[in-house]
């Protein structure tokens, strides 16, 4: 399908192939250039903007439903944590120094970034066949047994079988497709709510959340669940053989199906 | 070198070029429609021209909510800031009689405005979002006389493209581009929820840009300057705003 089929290789690769563990040029890519790529800046952005979140939460550890919220109106929830404002009370003796400034900064340029790449993703994904290829579930998956079996060796820690090293399974896929089309979006939505001058020009996508502070609260636990995907999708990498599946994810190789997962093993 | 590789370095170096030179026009391009901020160098110079030059391209001529009556906020917070100076206290203490705005620049006619001579002018009331760029926000009634109708009094020169106000305050100043200078919800406050506008909401006199967040409503404003170019101004980067870590553009 790829280059090696129709482009003659040149001679130097067929040393290389003969030296090399793997046949590179017969093993297609485990994930595509688009797919390497677009993971990792997502996930550097996503690192910075959870930092600059972070910090910018700290001067306001506060929340609030409806429109308005500060600190003379009764809260929905606290963070127990201190704060960079002397004006919030915490509970602690201290105020942490100011870092907004540079938080707001990164924030705003890792959400382009983050947005920009995403964008990428989605319509290369589309028209390359991405989506029904590897994340929607196949025909024989879509039914509540299957799904009820794939939770069952899932609680039971059972270690992936050497196919799932080239293709995800049934709770992968679901995950994957709700951490694209509902979580990202909520969060991209929540931000734009909190802005201003997005605000007159689209009203509506802040009346429709109920408010600016319930636009920030979702956009506090839409956060919140973005963490938890990250944090089990980690362990999960760990769990399934992390060399192989981080070696997978950058350089696009992987064992050939027909090889024994030996890493993972 | 194989042909492959040759090949593919050529593509590669030609479309290095034309990735440079696109992002070289589309500057060009920017710069001239006046996309660019005043704090656009630096390492968060892009996403905060991103920012900035998306308000200007899509939101421009869109008007912040405006909500009902029963919507005002029972306690709008008054922020913590700095105890106010000498020349604020002797002002405070002659009932704000010789608080002058001072209004200079590229203007036909500068000159100093009393507190009266601002009421006299058409009175205009909002109710509005105060948001602070912390997170919490209040909704006010705000009454003032808006901007463009003191910059018509003046007379602005046709070149100019931003208005720099400052703060009794020598270290609270910002600027906004005439666009939004001259748009019908940028006011200069006197009054809020049917009173006088209180010190700890910057009174006797607040600009209000309810388009961006609270920094950018300065409080007790005494000067403004119209010009058409930033770099005069402090360290160049629009406002003191940037030279303490914070964007210049404030709508998000």
């Amino acid at each position: 399908m790829g280059n090696s089929a129709s482009v003659p290789a040149p001679p130097e690769a067929f040393v290389l192939s003969a030296t090399a563990d793997v046949p590179a040029a017969s093993v297609p890519s485990r994930h595509s250039l688009l797919v390497r790529v677009t993971h990792w800046v997502t996930a550097v952005c996503f690192v910075a903007l959870l930092i600059s979140g972070s910090e910018i939460v700290i001067s306001h550890p506060r929340f609030y439903w409806g429109e308005n919220g500060s600190v003379l109106t009764p809260v929905l929830f606290k963070l127990p944590i201190p704060s960079s404002r002397s004006l919030v009370p915490t509970g602690y003796g201290y105020v942490l120094p100011d870092q907004n400034g540079w938080s707001r900064y990164l924030h705003f340029q890792s959400a382009w970034i983050a947005v920009f790449t995403g964008l990428l993703y989605v319509i290369v994904g589309l028209l390359s066949g991405h989506f029904v290829k590897n994340l929607i579930p196949g025909r024989a998956d879509r039914s509540g047994r299957a799904l009820w079996k794939a939770c069952g060796s899932h609680l039971r820690f059972e270690r992936p079988g050497e196919e799932e090293a080239w293709s995800y399974n049934l709770l992968q896929r679901l995950s994957y497709l709700f951490v694209i089309f509902v979580l990202f979006p909520l969060v991209i939505w929540t931000g734009l709510a909190m802005s201003p001058a997005f605000t007159a020009a689209v009203p509506a996508s802040v009346t429709l959340l109920g408010g600016r502070q319930s636009a920030r609260t979702i956009h506090f636990f839409v956060s919140v669940a973005l963490v938890l995907f990250l944090v089990v999708h980690v362990g999960m990498v760990w769990f399934a053989g992390f060399r192989c599946r981080m070696r997978a994810m950058i350089t696009g190789r992987a064992d050939p199906p027909t090889v024994t997962d030996m890493e993972g093993a | 070198m194989s042909d492959l590789s040759r090949r593919k370095l050529i593509k590669g170096g030609l479309a290095a070029a034309a990735g440079v030179a696109g992002v070289g026009v589309a500057a060009t391009i920017a710069k001239s429609y006046g996309l660019i901020p005043p704090d656009h160098g630096g390492l968060w110079g892009a996403g905060e021209t991103l920012n900035y030059a998306s308000y200007k391209l899509l939101t421009r001529h869109s008007m912040a909510r405006e909500f009902a009556r029963r919507e005002i906020s029972k306690r709008p917070l008054e922020n913590e800031m700095a105890p106010p100076n000498d020349a604020f206290q002797k002002l405070q203490a002659g009932g704000f009689a010789d608080w002058r705005l001072t209004i200079d620049g590229m203007v036909a006619r500068p000159g100093a405005f009393s507190l009266d001579q601002l009421k006299g002018y058409p009175s205009r009331s909002q109710i509005t979002q105060l948001a602070c760029e912390e997170g919490w926000s209040y909704v006010a009634e705000w009454t003032g006389v808006p901007l463009s109708h003191v910059l018509e009094v003046v007379g602005v020169q046709p070149e100019a493209k931003y208005v720099v106000y400052f703060s009794i305050d020598p270290y609270w100043w910002d600027s906004i581009d005439m666009g939004d200078a001259l748009h019908p919800q940028t006011y200069l406050a006197y009054g809020m929820n049917g009173g006088e506008l209180s010190v700890g909401n910057g009174g006797p006199l607040r600009m209000r840009v309810p388009r961006q967040l609270g920094y950018k409503s300065v409080k007790f404003v005494t000067h403004l300057t119209v010009t058409d170019d930033l770099k005069k101004f402090g360290k160049g980067l629009g406002s003191a705003s940037p030279e303490g870590g914070y964007a210049w553009y404030a709508g998000i």
